[in-house]
């Protein structure tokens, strides 16, 4: 044994489950020890970023001569043991590998984007140059005329991830044939890591795991348009991603990757950081060149586009962070080896958050066209508890619903689309029989209705009328012709809104209405099939089952409920607010809930 | 030039022109709210949506360009329910109060309901509540009444270079106003009030006076100062109760502070309208002959015991050139000294 290296997952998720305490009790654990001085020689420590299943956190490998072994739910009180009979005795401690699941998850998943992450040391700019970074830089200035780095992410088939999926290589031809001289000179690109969607952090995740991809991809993608500068635009909400980008940048500027003269290439190319206030809206690529100009950030009429009329009036690309994560890997490889995923209108892969009721959640990285079974089942190791699946939600507030039944449906654009659902950046939420299509509904457009920039009418005021007729749906005040209008105004506000916010906004509500209408209907009747809607349930004692132990009486909040001991209880509707503690606490199955 | 085709009539337009401006060239009526002619395109209340061939789905005529052989609908159904719903939509979360609004008569939105006969209401819902707080004795801010259409945002920005008001907060909840809500600091030009196309931007002294209807209207200059400015006087029972600037005059319908509010001189009774001369510690009315005679005497004796140095004239900003030249000639040439100043140093 003469190399020894420490693996410890700290993105945001692993961070959160101690990540830093695990790192440090290592540390400390084998400067303890007496190891092997020639262990001691070869062995390093790195913070790694996220590998995409969080639910494990603290990940930890154990690399020992390149042998990996992988320890899940890893506490710092555990490592003195790993130490011991692992690391100097040479036995794993087997109970706290990671089990089977852990190798589904990753089985099936191609990694293109998210194949550093994870691996590498976001921190440290040797340790994703020892995997190959900044190559496809060196590449491109060595070897490629701008249009050759066009012609190569044109052939890749790469669309833009940031969720419209308009061909990254057509964009930035567009932009770089814009007359230099009419435009004095300069243009832009920007880094689009706003990500405001609920339950999304693919972004994150990217940055936070390897934010030297996103660099070189900018800076190539600046040498293809004919940028000198670039600005990422990412949420405040993200500080640690923020900081290693920062670290990130100083690196690369210091190892001349960006700057002037990059690597005595002529060409001058930096890049700023602007941090964003957590407006989803700003998103928007017309909103965030406002934000960045420091303006409200509100859109504007598209045409012009930015690639004409961006940034200050200049010409200005403006891409997502797993876009232009991907370009340093087409670059190298090829663009042949890119297409060879995917389907014929998807090249590539596509990272996606999968949330929600499967087992597994998680951040996947899919070729595109995989089966929505496939991520589901394989991946997500199935529905939690074995229930029913109801719906998987993808495209997060500006997407849809897909049914069980069509499961087989390959995950790309086009697929997708045509079932009214979207890629979206990412989102995917898996929904079970417990989980109300109404609510769901509701939930995306509380979302989209507070973060309508106000702009426009159909928007500002057109969503906050979907959602009071959603919430008097779910209070069972509905009126009878409540489904006709929710279909009438979401198609108005659609088709009048001025951005892809409002233009998309209704899309939960539209979908779960034309696939699952008669729960709409039950609503109205005042039922909730899901029992999630507090106002249309009603909860009384099964005096069959009662035992009078009590419990529901003391848990009862409101006072509600009366009854003596060993005694069938009762509880009193008028007074009862319907919080569930009695149902919840109840071990006799006592409680019903209609 | 480029070619549009708009509801089957030809034009060409140079590059730049927006649809809407080419419809206008051709008399082709579409609605708008947030539109005004002096101020970059928002696009915001969508009613100036319209169909152009070949794009799926309907543009703001307000900010699209006009390209070359462009074919544009600017009504057909579908148009129009969509123009319709936006109307109920900007009504649904509108106090309706016409009855006693200032500027019913004179109200685009008004116009439009009335144009689309909206009476119910398919999306009643929640009304923003504001107490209206402005302290200031210009401006009336009923921000119930704002339909965000952000003119007054834009012509404080663009025109008048203040920047006082901005859309602050998101959503249904989006409001314009001054930073932190604070009370409106500004120069209170009340060019807001002028493109405002609702009722919710009105000026305080016009409350109660009359509305738009049955008042005569008398255009004439501003006499605050040397620019000049078209003013229109809005007079009702023989009482200026209002005064605004027409937009094709050379000053645009622009105004300032004074031009717009400071009317009230007109009408009030402490006005001075005939010479008073101190007799005896106290103000007597005078003839002009005699007050004249008076001024003559008393300069001529000023002079001669002390000097013409002694004497100096102050003008005012609001007389014309002409007056202030012949003033200062007055001053220099019959008096003899150069003892002679202007109020616009104010
Ligand atoms: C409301 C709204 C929010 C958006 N949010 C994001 C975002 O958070 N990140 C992103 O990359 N794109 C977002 N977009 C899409 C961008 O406008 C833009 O299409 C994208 O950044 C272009 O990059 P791409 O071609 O690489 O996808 C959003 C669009 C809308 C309408
Ligand atoms: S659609 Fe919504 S977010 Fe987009 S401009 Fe209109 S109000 Fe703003
Ligand atoms: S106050 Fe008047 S001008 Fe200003 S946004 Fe509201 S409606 Fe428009």
């Amino acid at each position: 044994m003469n190399n020894l290296e420490i693996k410890v997952c700290m993105g945001t998720g692993g961070i959160a489950a101690g990540g830093t305490d695990v790192l440090s009790a290592f540390d400390s654990a084998l400067k303890e020890r007496s190891i092997p001085a020639e262990l001691q020689m070869g062995c390093s420590m790195h913070k790694v970023g996220c590998r995409g299943l969080c639910a494990k956190d603290v990940l930890v490998d154990v690399l020992i001569d390149d042998s990996r072994t992988t320890y899940q739910y890893i506490k710092p009180e555990m490592v003195q043991r790993i130490v011991d009979e692992h690391i100097v005795g040479g036995n794993p401690v087997s109970e706290w590998l990671v089990k089977e699941d852990y190798h589904n998850f990753h089985e099936k998943q191609i990694k293109v984007v998210l194949s550093d992450c994870g691996n590498i040391d976001p921190e440290d700019i040797n340790s994703y140059i020892s995997v190959g970074g900044y190559k496809a830089t060196e590449k491109v200035f060595a070897t490629m005329k701008p249009e050759d780095v066009i012609a190569e992410i044109k052939k890749s088939g790469l669309r833009g991830r940031g969720g419209a999926g308009f061909p990254t290589g057509v964009k930035w031809e567009a932009c770089r044939g814009v007359q230099p001289n009419l435009q004095m000179g300069q243009k832009y690109i920007i880094c689009n890591a706003d990500e405001g969607d609920p339950g999304a952090f693919m972004d994150r995740a990217v940055i936070e795991g390897n934010p030297h991809a996103v660099i070189e991809g900018m800076v190539i993608g600046a040498y293809a348009i004919g940028a000198s500068k670039g600005y990422v635009y990412i949420r405040a909400e993200y500080p640690l991603a923020v900081e290693r980008l920062k670290l990130a940048i100083a690196a690369a500027r210091e190892r001349r990757f960006i700057g002037k003269n990059i690597l005595d290439s002529g060409f001058d190319f930096d890049i700023k950081i602007k941090l964003g206030a957590g407006a989803f809206v700003c998103g928007e690529e017309t909103a965030l060149i406002a934000s960045i100009e420091g303006q409200r950030g509100m859109p504007r009429a598209k045409p012009p586009f930015p690639v004409y009329q961006g940034l200050w009036g200049k010409p200005t690309v403006i891409n997502n962070v797993e876009t232009l994560a991907n370009i340093p890997y087409i670059i190298v490889k090829g663009a042949d080896w890119f297409s060879s995923y995917g389907t014929e209108k998807s090249k590539g892969t596509k990272v996606f958050a999968l949330t929600g009721k499967v087992k597994n959640t998680g951040l996947i990285e899919v070729p595109m066209g995989i089966t929505l079974k496939e991520i589901i089942y394989d991946i997500g190791g199935g529905i939690e508890n074995d229930k029913k699946l109801k719906a998987v939600q993808t495209g997060g507030p500006s997407g849809g619903c897909i049914t069980p039944d069509m499961l087989d449906i390959n995950v790309d654009y086009e697929s997708l689309a045509k079932v009214g659902s979207i890629v979206g950046s990412g989102g995917m939420i898996v929904l079970d029989e417990d989980d109300c299509m109404v609510n769901v509904a509701k939930y995306f457009l509380s979302f989209t209705q507070a973060e309508s920039c106000g702009k426009c009418v159909p928007c500002r005021i057109g969503t906050k009328r979907l959602l009071e007729i959603l919430n008097r749906i779910t209070k069972g005040k509905g009126k009878e012709d409540d489904i006709e209008l929710l279909l009438k105004l979401g198609s108005d506000v659609k088709s009048a809104s001025l951005c892809g916010l409002g233009q998309t906004a209704p899309n939960p509500v539209l979908s779960t209405i034309k696939y699952f209408r008669e729960e709409y209907e039950a609503h109205l009747q005042g039922k909730c099939p899901a029992k999630v809607c507090r106002d249309l349930l009603t909860y009384s004692i099964i005096e069959e089952f009662c035992k009078g132990c009590g419990a529901c009486l003391r848990a009862c909040p409101a006072g509600a409920i009366t009854g003596e001991k060993k005694q069938p209880h009762k509880i009193a509707p008028e007074i009862c607010v319907k919080c569930g503690a009695c149902f919840d606490v109840c071990k006799f199955k006592a409680v019903g809930r209609e | 030039m480029l070619k549009v085709t708009i509801d089957g009539k030809t034009i060409e337009v140079p590059a730049g022109t927006t649809v809407l401006d080419a419809a206008k060239m051709l008399d082709i009526p579409i609605p708008t709210l947030c539109h005004h002619p002096k101020l970059t395109p928002f696009g915001g209340c969508r009613l100036c949506i319209v169909e152009i061939k070949g794009i799926p789905r309907p543009v703001t005529s307000c900010t699209t360009p006009v390209s070359d052989n462009m074919e544009v609908t600017t009504s057909t159904p579908q148009i129009e329910d969509l123009r319709k719903t936006v109307l109920e939509l900007i009504l649904s979360d509108h106090p309706n109060d016409c009855m006693v609004c200032e500027k019913a008569g004179d109200c685009t939105l008004q116009e439009l309901a009335y144009f689309y006969g909206i009476r119910e209401n398919r999306f009643a819902g929640e009304r923003r509540i504001y107490t209206k707080k402005d302290g200031n004795p210009f401006l009336e801010r009923d921000m119930e009444k704002c339909i965000l259409c952000g003119r007054c945002v834009k012509v404080c920005d663009e025109v008048q270079g203040v920047g006082a008001i901005d859309f602050t907060y998101r959503g249904f909840k989006s409001k314009i106003c001054p930073p932190y809500e604070k009370d409106l600091d500004c120069e209170f030009c009340g060019q807001c009030v002028a493109v405002c196309p609702t009722g919710a931007l009105t000026g305080k002294q016009w409350a109660h006076k009359g509305r738009q209807k049955d008042i005569k209207e008398i255009d004439t200059i501003c006499p605050y100062c040397g620019t000049g400015c078209n003013i229109t006087l809005h007079v009702s029972r023989n009482e200026v109760i209002r005064v605004t600037s027409k937009e094709d005059t050379w000053n645009e319908g622009w105004l300032c502070v004074k031009g717009r509010f400071g009317y009230k001189f007109i009408n009030s009774p402490d006005r001075l309208k005939k010479p008073l001369i101190k007799k005896n510690g106290k103000f007597e009315e005078a003839s002009w002959d005699e007050a004249l005679d008076y001024i003559a005497t008393r300069l001529n004796e000023i002079k001669a015991k002390h000097g013409a140095d002694a004497i100096g004239g102050l003008s005012s900003a609001r007389c014309t050139n002409e007056e202030n030249y012949l003033f200062q000639k007055l001053i220099r040439a019959a008096i003899g000294t150069n003892n002679i100043d202007h109020c616009a140093r104010l």
